[in-house]
């Protein structure tokens, strides 16, 4: 982002980056379906460092009342990142950053997300940020589709998510915490891969037209590998270890 | 944004234009609407700027002043850059703390601006690590009609780029002013910022109130100077495909060229 100096060797002479990956190498990545009691739904993500808890509830019935739409259910999302879950304490109110990040999943699951089969309803997703390390929208955003689909809402497809950027004027793929502070670009991308559609999209950085569509290409591929795993997550809850806990 | 109530009606037809290959106000696809820029319409500020983009207008004053840099920042000035959405702009528009539209088009107007390095905040240093210069440009939306993304920047940028930088020494430990020395603001690039709507399966530049209400979904693209993408954001209750962004990519570097010339222009007629 800011492209502030450091001695960190972000890219090696042979294509090594500062944790050890490849340049299309995500991080990695455990995914796990359900685990919450309560919830209707839940999901935990592990995307290297990150480590984020998301629980849905819903359909159910919407408050305050007036939020609530005859023709159709309503999604509300909470992205919020714990006082612990940075170098230096966050204030545990959520901060402008996260209102707008909360927005931004929201508008990347709305979409997926059959609502219209639910009116006056609202379905509540709760994105807890136990341990961030960058890229957390796109962890939370992956483990939001999960949960969502845990807890048997109806959905055109699931949204995976991961970055791309710029890190020594090489286009990679899923931006560390010291790659997003020391970078050139970051670019966060939702992907809905069986109906091909990008439902989050952000950057910051410089990019020329050219790195601009491989950013693109590159973190369209990244999220196919993500959705695997988000399968591979519910399988292993319905199929394998035969249903419900 | 404020949304204004559009009735089915209104949307059906305005989809139907576009099948047709029209725009509801007869603009092209890829043509933003009238761009009028008054410079210096706050005296009072370092720097200002009123923007009429088609029926939605915006005012953006910059204020520089000496500021303590942030912890890991010392040898960086501030930029900061804010957008409110006033009562008078819209009759749905209440008083009271920011909604979350409200805070995104706040941080998408300053995202673009930051990321194409705009302000040269290495040459806002009165004192490192002490005493740095902080620039703030705060943008009211007084007039609404759609995209106020694009107008919020807009007026940001012009006030930017037309802004006057006081002098400060440090005496005594205290950031003092020099009387009488005044400079342009240090600026690098001009950063242009382009939003798209998704109606259907069309793409337009720059929606109107009405096709604002209309869209599926938005992108806003900024591009710099040397046709650089440098920060986009998508919004919105639908999708893109790959090959829409691509497109919208090309479509910002084009519209944005055209728009960058007008601001420059402005800016100009105000030495």
């Amino acid at each position: 982002m800011g492209g502030r100096e450091s001695t960190l060797v972000l890219l090696d002479e042979n294509g090594i980056r500062c944790d050890g990956r490849k340049i299309d190498e995500p991080r990695r990545i455990m995914i796990k379906a359900g685990g919450l009691k309560n919830a209707d739904g839940s999901a935990y993500i592990e995307f290297g460092d990150n480590k984020i808890l998301v629980g849905v509830f819903g359909p159910r019935d919407v408050h305050p009342k007036h939020m609530s739409d005859t023709d159709t259910g309503i999604l509300r999302v909470r992205y919020h990142m714990e006082p612990f879950s940075v170098g230096e304490r966050k204030n545990p109110a959520p901060s402008r950053r996260e209102i707008e990040i909360s927005k931004v999943i929201k508008e990347a699951l709305l979409p997926a997300v059959m609502l219209e089969k639910f009116p006056r309803t609202a379905v509540d997703v709760f994105i807890e940020v136990l341990q961030a390390d960058g890229g957390t929208r796109c962890a939370a955003l992956s483990a939001a589709s999960v949960a969502l689909a845990d807890a048997g809402i109806p959905m055109r497809d699931m949204v995976a998510a991961c970055a791309a950027g710029k890190v020594a004027d090489t286009v990679v793929l899923d931006v560390n915490n010291e790659e997003d502070q020391a970078g050139q670009a970051d670019m966060p991308i939702g992907y809905m891969p069986t109906l091909e559609k990008v439902t989050l999209l952000q950057l910051d950085g410089v990019l020329t037209p050219e790195e601009f569509k491989k950013c693109v290409q590159v973190g369209v591929d990244g999220c196919k590998i993500v959705y695997d795993l988000q399968k591979k997550a519910l399988n292993e809850k319905y199929f394998q270890n035969g249903g419900d806990q | 944004m404020t949304t204004s109530v559009i009735d089915e009606l209104k949307k059906s037809q305005i989809l139907e234009l576009l099948e047709q290959g029209k725009r509801i106000d007869g603009r092209a696809f890829d043509e933003p609407r009238k761009l009028t820029v008054e410079i210096n319409a706050i005296p009072k500020a370092n720097g200002s700027a009123r923007v009429r983009l088609g029926d939605t207008e915006a005012v953006c004053g910059v204020k520089i002043q000496p500021d303590r840099p942030f912890p890991d920042m010392g040898d960086k000035g501030i930029f900061i850059c804010t957008a409110e959405l006033l009562p008078l702009s819209h009759p749905s528009v209440e008083t009271g703390p920011p909604g979350p539209d409200v805070i995104e088009l706040a941080r998408v107007v300053d995202r673009g601006i930051r990321e194409s390095h705009m302000v040269d905040v290495s040459q806002l240093v009165i004192e490192k690590n002490k005493s740095v210069v902080g620039v703030f440009a705060d943008n009211v939306v007084v007039d609404y009609d759609g995209n106020l993304f694009d107008a919020c920047s807009y007026a940001a940028t012009a006030a930017v780029i037309t802004s006057k930088m006081p002098k400060w020494e440090m005496k005594d430990d205290v950031p003092t002013l020099v009387e009488g020395e005044e400079s342009d603001l240090p600026t690098t690039t001009i950063p242009v910022s382009i939003t798209m709507g998704k109606i259907g399966n069309h793409i337009v530049v720059d929606p109107n109130g009405d096709e604002w209400a209309s869209m599926d979904s938005r992108i806003t693209i900024t591009t710099d100077s040397d046709g650089n993408i440098v920060a986009l954001q998508k919004g919105g209750h639908d999708g893109f495909t790959v090959d829409e962004i691509v497109k919208c990519g090309e479509l910002s570097i084009k519209a944005g060229a055209k728009i960058r010339e007008t601001l420059k222009q402005a800016g100009k007629g105000s030495q």
